[in-house]
């Protein structure tokens, strides 16, 4: 008899009960909130006089709208405030296990201060109204993004409508060399299955350079499962993973933490598991990333150069290129450490904890932005990373280069508050959406690593990370 | 949740494949904590010339001439006629109510991003996978015909074309259920309140470090 994966073991701790067509509900144990994807929810329970299942699976705080500078001032827009205090009156009326209100030290981006404080956990199903719960899938707990009709139905029932996966292992073994991080291994994977790759898939990642990741690049990594179409990212708990989570705000203690512990040592793929799909990559064979269009699969080697529509057979994929070289100000065939750029952004979910400031911080020290580069924002997922970094030293570093050091949120990822590029501006940039008009409208998006970012911040165009 | 049955609707056709969320409806207007109002946003930086803002009066905004929602042709289309991977990017559902808000209940593409594609169900909407060669018949005529309408059954699970060509579609019981009827799927879930009762008490037995 086949083993069982993973996600087969997440999964089935989890069936409420099952349709006859296949499908479930789903109990959902941890359930993260900020305050864009939550308000019509909270407004449809009201309408219904219903109340939350329960409260204390809840973990919230504002973090797209919040500003990253001058919070004294507090939020200038007063749409933007709206919303953040439509989450303060939600939760203070609903409830919650952890709320961090706008200013609160702790706050931060949420796929952030979930893990820090111990929220997220091995074995747990994991959902927020944003794609990139992805991201808590590096604990091994099966975590996604829903949409706002969801965030209602599991605040109202505690549990999802949902069928079962199909499964994809992607393995990556070997060693990656020197200057390539869980960004570029993510981007990589990316640009071999494509944006709709993982579409209908949970995507386990395993293989020697999975395992070697800290579990801050396991993050990055499960957090870039959603841009390869997957909802969720797997990586099976281990030492590293139990090691983060001890002693941790949330995390269980005692008795409670022998027991856990003995049950995460179960959550992994059965030697005789069977997945629907496999890819395996060599790691000594991926190279610094970056993108050159609008879309996340559209990424190459440093040392590549921009691709050329004419070579491209295909009609419609000659289409995505053209279109995509004419939004970025790109001419075929230009090498890619040619492209100036105009901003850096290093933060977001995916490029904002301790681990990838002090990456960006090495590369920065003792050296100053190029004449070129406007603005390099550094913002810092969470308070918690903040402080860390702080006292590290690293906010020093990044100032004495001409690198602004912000408070923690969103920021220019998404462009939701006054961080953003203006038309034609454009970024290298730690995030993980270079779509369309993402970081501003116009506004044209590289996604690099931090490392490749603050290299490109000294540098003022793309440069190999290995030879700077 | 409006029902949705059958149409004979008029077709717009969008042809880019990787439609994401961002491009459906752009960041700034998701500070709204309503849930209506999206539809005049629809493809804002691909619809208009200026850069839209939320509350802004779309009436006399500068237009792109040229893309499909602005051509007088496609007024009042019901049917979004799409390309691979519509949809991907963010789960946010300000997607699919500004498409709603918009006018369209279908959208025909070869595939769509999972969480845009339960989003849609949940709002009216119905989304329908259609073979690549299928889709790029359906692009040819619509390209050629004015006025070009698909009719769609939910109830047998059928599309068809004016000259009477017709392809059937999946889609789970649970789901051509709960469109057909307008359901509220949290009614329908919490009929199964005690089940989840039940299930919660022997999870909390088993793993009780995770309801602290």
């Amino acid at each position: 008899m086949a083993g069982k994966t993973l996600y087969d073991k997440l999964w089935e701790s989890h069936v409420v009960r099952e349709e006859s067509d296949g499908t479930c509900l789903i109990y959902i144990d941890r359930h993260l909130m900020h305050e864009v994807t939550s308000p019509q929810a909270f407004e449809g329970l009201r309408l219904a006089q219903r109340k939350a299942w329960r409260k204390d699976s809840i973990v919230a705080n504002p973090d797209h709208n919040t500003p990253t500078n001058n919070w004294d001032g507090g939020i200038k827009d007063p749409i933007s405030r709206l919303q953040v205090e439509t989450l303060d009156a939600n939760i203070k009326d609903f409830g919650a296990l952890v709320y961090f209100p706008f200013k609160h030290a702790n706050q931060g981006i949420i796929h952030v201060i979930g893990p820090e404080n111990g929220t997220t956990l091995p074995g747990m199903t994991v959902v927020c109204g944003d794609s990139h719960t992805s991201t808590h899938g590096a604990f091994g707990a099966l975590a996604h993004g829903i949409g706002t009709s969801e965030v209602e139905h599991v605040l109202a029932t505690q549990t999802l409508i949902a069928k079962r996966s199909k499964r994809m292992l992607i393995k990556v073994d070997g060693k990656v060399g020197a200057g390539v991080t869980a960004k570029d291994i993510a981007l990589a994977i990316i640009g071999k299955i494509g944006t709709a790759g993982g579409t209908g898939y949970a995507i386990e990642f395993g293989g020697a350079a999975i395992r070697a990741l800290s579990m801050e690049g396991r993050m990055t990594l499960c957090n870039m499962a959603i841009e390869g179409g997957a909802r969720a990212g797997l990586v099976a708990p281990d030492a590293k993973t139990v090691a983060y989570l001890k002693g941790r705000q949330y995390a269980p203690k005692g008795a409670d933490w022998d027991k856990a512990v003995a049950y995460w040592k179960t959550l992994v793929s059965d030697r005789n598991a069977k997945f629907d799909t496999v890819i395996e990559m060599d790691a000594a064979k991926i190279e610094p990333q970056v993108t050159w269009g609008t879309s996340p699969e559209q990424v190459l080697s440093v040392g590549a150069k921009v691709p050329n529509p004419a070579k491209e057979k295909d009609a419609v994929k000659r289409g995505s290129i053209e279109r995509a070289l004419a939004y970025m100000g790109l001419k075929a065939d230009t090498p890619i450490n040619q492209i100036q750029i105009d901003k850096v952004f290093i933060g977001s979910c995916t490029n904002s904890r301790i681990e990838d400031l002090r990456a960006a911080a090495a590369v920065a020290k003792g050296k100053r932005k190029a004449a070129n580069v406007k603005l390099v924002l550094v913002v810092p997922g969470s308070g918690q990373v903040k402080r860390q970094a702080e006292a590290e030293g690293l906010d020093k570093i990044f100032t004495a280069a001409g690198f602004e050091w912000r408070e923690p949120g969103c920021s220019m990822c998404l462009a939701m508050n006054a961080d953003r590029l203006a038309a034609g501006e454009r970024c290298a940039s730690t995030s993980n959406r270079n779509f369309e008009g993402r970081q501003g409208a116009g506004g044209r998006t590289h996604l690099v690593s931090p490392e490749m970012a603050a290299a490109a911040a000294i540098a003022g165009h793309f440069v190999d990370i290995r030879s700077f | 949740m409006k029902a949705f049955t059958t149409l004979n609707g008029l077709v717009c056709p969008l042809d880019r494949a990787n439609v994401d969320t961002d491009a459906i409806i752009p960041k700034q207007f998701l500070k709204s904590i309503k849930r209506s109002g999206f539809g005049p946003f629809l493809f804002d930086e691909w619809r208009y010339k200026d850069v839209g803002e939320p509350g802004m009066d779309c009436t006399n905004r500068p237009l792109k001439k040229d893309f499909v929602l602005n051509q007088p042709r496609y007024k009042g289309a019901q049917v979004l006629l799409a390309r691979d991977n519509f949809g991907c990017g963010s789960s946010r559902e300000h997607a699919p109510w500004a498409i709603e808000d918009c006018g369209f209940c279908v959208i025909i593409a070869p595939s769509f991003a999972d969480i845009f594609f339960s989003n849609c169900y949940k709002n009216g909407i119905l989304p329908i996978v259609a073979s690549a060669a299928i889709v790029d018949q359906l692009f040819r005529e619509c390209a050629a015909q004015k006025g070009y309408k698909l009719r769609v059954d939910l109830e047998t699970q059928t599309v068809r074309n004016p000259a009477g060509e017709w392809f059937t579609f999946d889609i789970t019981p649970h789901r051509k259920h709960c469109l057909m009827n307008g359901l509220d799927e949290i009614g329908l879930t919490l009929q199964h309140a005690n089940e989840i009762k039940a299930f919660e008490k022997k999870h909390k037995a088993a793993q009780p470090w995770l309801f602290n």
